[in-house]
């Protein structure tokens, strides 16, 4: 059994595994992959200690840094449920892996939101997207449609403009982007802008050949001649593993103490999947350094 | 031991693709990248391996990797 198991490898998972280790907790982080969310980023200005620093980059120095304590590492699992079991939990993977420790952290992040309409899931990697910055530039001098109206939609329609022959931007609700952003698809000649607009369906067979949208306010379709469809419409929290054993709020994160304690004792959460109300890399990995103190505080009161 | 063929498409702001090269030059395998960006046909040609079209693609000889699969990949470098 190990003292701590800390599932996510992400800035709120590693700042985790780096306290726990230097506690000398006997640690096990479990994860998908190392970097979790910063993998789909590209350019952060806004980490303590780099005027500009690329996503890559960050998380192979985080990779280099918690690779240098004693922690068990399994890259590549994913926990598909967190579980009480006596004198402390249990995670099993989605391979039927079994895990026990003494507490745990929490610190999956979240990931992209789906429309969840037909074509989307058959089509995901066949024209169908949730990382513009990814593959954007694969449908260069395609028409293309950005659906979301937020800055990471506004963003992925500037990029697109400059290189895609046409481009659709579909938004539910009017624009909620920075201004600025907003301001700057005036000068796009090759745009054309459906806000109040629902995406009803993305068709094709083995590749993407259109998007079908709804007008909400009088119900009338169109029909978008489009072989990319970018969805960029927010993120949902990892909370899965944890559903039913821990409190979730209405968006589905963890609420969480300031010292990062859920509803369950010796079940901590860190960074993104909680209700942390900014969701930002240095706040992530405040965040996990915080709750590797409290499960290391909690481990030390547990009767022996 | 047969050195392994090893080709990957990516485009140049993808973190993914990034990150497999890093892979695989600290593991010191020597690869044939292709920008499917810039060059039209190896986009063709990455689809047509990989059935879809998000990058990173990864083939080791004949193994195609969709993403950076890293648990993957160990076992087809190994």
């Amino acid at each position: 059994m190990h003292d701590l198991i800390i599932v996510g490898g992400g800035p709120a998972g590693i700042a985790a595994g780096v306290y726990a280790a230097r506690k000398q907790l006997k640690t096990l982080l479990i994860s998908v992959d190392i970097g979790g969310q910063i993998n789909n980023t590209w350019g952060i200005e806004n980490y303590l200690g780099y005027q500009f620093i690329e996503g890559p980059e960050l998380i192979n120095k985080f990779q280099t840094q918690v690779s240098q304590f004693p922690i068990d590492q399994k890259i590549g699992d994913k926990v598909s449920q967190v579980s009480k079991i006596d004198g402390g939990f249990e995670a099993v993977t989605e391979a039927g892996d079994k895990y026990q420790a003494k507490a745990v952290i929490l610190a999956t992040g979240k990931k992209p939101r789906k429309l969840n309409v037909p074509g989307e899931t058959e089509l995901t990697g066949r024209g169908v997207t949730y990382c513009a910055i990814c593959d954007g530039p694969v449908f260069t001098g395609q028409r293309v449609a950005v659906v979301g109206g937020g800055n990471s939609a506004l963003e992925a329609t500037l990029d697109m403009v400059k290189i895609a022959e046409h481009v659709d931007l579909v938004s539910l609700t009017p624009l909620t982007g920075d201004p600025i952003l907003i301001s700057q698809l005036a000068n796009a000649k090759n745009l054309s802008v459906f806000t109040e607009h629902q995406t009803v369906e993305i068709k094709g067979k083995d590749l993407v050949e259109g998007a079908l949208i709804k007008d909400i306010k009088n119900g009338k379709e169109k029909h978008l001649d489009v072989t990319g469809v970018f969805i960029e419409i927010g993120l949902v929290p990892n909370s899965d593993a944890v559903k039913g054993l821990v409190e979730l709020n209405k968006q589905g994160e963890v609420t969480i103490t300031p010292t990062c304690e859920t509803t369950v004792p010796g079940l901590y959460a860190a960074g993104d999947v909680t209700d942390v109300p900014e969701k930002q890399i240095i706040v992530a990995a405040g965040e996990g350094a915080k709750a590797a103190l409290q499960a290391h505080r909690y481990l030390q009161r547990l009767v022996k | 031991m047969v050195d392994k063929k090893v080709v990957i498409y990516t485009t140049p702001t993808c973190p993914w693709c990034h990150r497999a090269k890093d892979y695989l030059s600290r593991k010191g395998i020597s690869f044939t990248e292709h920008n499917v960006a810039e060059d039209r046909e190896a986009a063709k040609e990455m689809i047509d391996k990989s059935k879809q079209m998000g990058v990173p693609v990864i083939i080791v000889d004949d193994e195609v990797v969709v993403g950076f699969n890293q648990s993957k990949l160990d076992g087809l470098l190994a």
